[in-house]
């Protein structure tokens, strides 16, 4: 029987259930998946991504998402963050207007460009510049691209992200950000289903 | 950086690099710090660890989140389904150079080269018998975004034969391989 870490507690598995049991067998793999939530949201050294913009961007791409308790434990993150609880309004906006289904994008071009799908280009607009600032306006249009169409990203895209302030190492942690909650909110939807259909 | 890259253009079991567009750490400039966020020291060969290895923190947790997940297989669903699991991830998101590097363990681990070349060739509704169907088609509900991974994917995995420790590796892998693509196809790109 474990603790409940952040995964069990939004997937809504209980202590000396069998899905506990499972994941117990994993201690390494679910050990350092909340390592991994750590380093992210309490890091030894926050300069290059501040824990506001960090929470920020969190809110927005697990919104992305859907409503879920995941969507919802971040949104509160948010709220909770210093400087967060003005941004929870502006977050909210963008995540409505960036609402879509992925993935989809475009492939190298060759035999795979008959794959290629259009959708949603994401762009904060002009009262989201105003409330984010240029860095988080540069993050959240850089995260859309991340959650909804990977396979698009580009060498321009990391150079505007250089363009608007980020580091070289923020980089580094804002891509681990994103693509570490594109796993976590998958292993707690993924888990909670099964819970579901083992009760 | 600058290098000149040769970038695949279809998805291929053969071996590729991958060259970063923004520049990794030194070699030289490593810490013990650093080395401990690579795990393995070997690691420090790598363009693509010495990127990631400026958050050492979070690249040590995320590589032994991943080991366990791939390699710990006392128990659970065999390493050739893990690996397929990684493979249709990468297929569906589209990352070109992890569906290379875990379509050829899939290939290795299974003896099903020509079934998972399938994969790669045809998409992920190529047609690859019950169990591989179900595994294919339950990572590809969970990389969708919004997610799509409902009870029905998890009928199908148990009519396949699936356990629900099976049934977990499915969800921990797929969901794994979300994380890993994002950052392979972010930070730069592969190269033949």
């Amino acid at each position: 029987m474990s603790t409940p870490d952040i995964i069990d507690t939004l997937a809504g598995i209980k202590p000396g259930s069998a899905l506990d049991a499972i994941r117990g067998k994993r201690l390494q793999a679910r050990e350092n998946a909340e390592k991994s939530y750590l380093s992210l949201f309490e890091p030894i050294d926050a300069g290059d991504f501040s824990l506001l913009e960090r929470a920020a961007v969190a809110a927005f791409v697990i919104g992305l998402h859907g409503e879920s308790p995941v969507a919802a434990f971040y949104r509160d993150k948010l709220a909770a963050t210093a400087g967060g609880a003005v941004l929870v309004k502006a977050i909210d906006a963008e995540i409505a207007r960036g609402k879509t289904s992925g993935p989809y994008g475009s492939f190298p071009a060759g035999p795979l460009s008959v794959e290629n799908t259009a959708g949603l280009i994401y762009r904060v607009d002009a009262a989201g510049k105003s409330a984010l600032g240029p860095r988080l306006v540069a993050a959240l249009e850089h995260a859309h691209l991340l959650v909804f169409r990977p396979r698009d990203a580009a060498s321009s895209d990391v150079k505007a992200l250089l363009g608007a302030g980020w580091s070289t190492t923020g980089i580094v942690t804002f891509s681990q950000l994103v693509a570490f909650l594109s796993f976590q909110v998958r292993v707690v939807s993924g888990l909670r289903t099964l819970a579901a259909a083992t009760a | 950086m600058s290098a000149t890259v040769n970038p695949p253009v279809v998805f291929t079991q053969d071996e590729l690099g991958w060259v970063s567009w923004i520049e990794p750490l030194p070699e030289a400039e490593l810490t013990e710090r650093h080395f401990n966020g690579l795990v393995e020291r070997a690691r420090a060969k790598s363009e693509y660890f010495r990127l990631l290895v400026r958050d050492p923190e979070v690249l040590e947790a995320r590589t032994k989140t991943d080991k366990d997940i791939f390699y710990n297989v006392a128990d659970g669903l065999p390493r050739a389904e893990r690996e397929l699991a990684a493979a249709a991830t990468s297929r569906y998101n589209g990352c070109i150079y992890c569906a290379s590097v875990h379509a050829r363990f899939a290939s290795t681990y299974s003896k099903r080269r020509e079934d998972v070349q399938k994969l790669l060739d045809e998409g992920v509704k190529a047609d690859l018998g019950e169990r591989w169907n179900a595994v294919v088609k339950a990572s590809v509900a969970l990389a969708s975004t919004p997610i799509a991974f409902g009870p029905d994917n998890i009928k199908e995995l148990r009519r396949a034969g699936l356990d629900d420790a099976e049934i977990v590796d499915v969800i921990n892998g797929a969901s794994f391989f979300n994380w890993a693509n994002r950052l392979m196809l972010s930070l730069g790109e592969p190269s033949k």
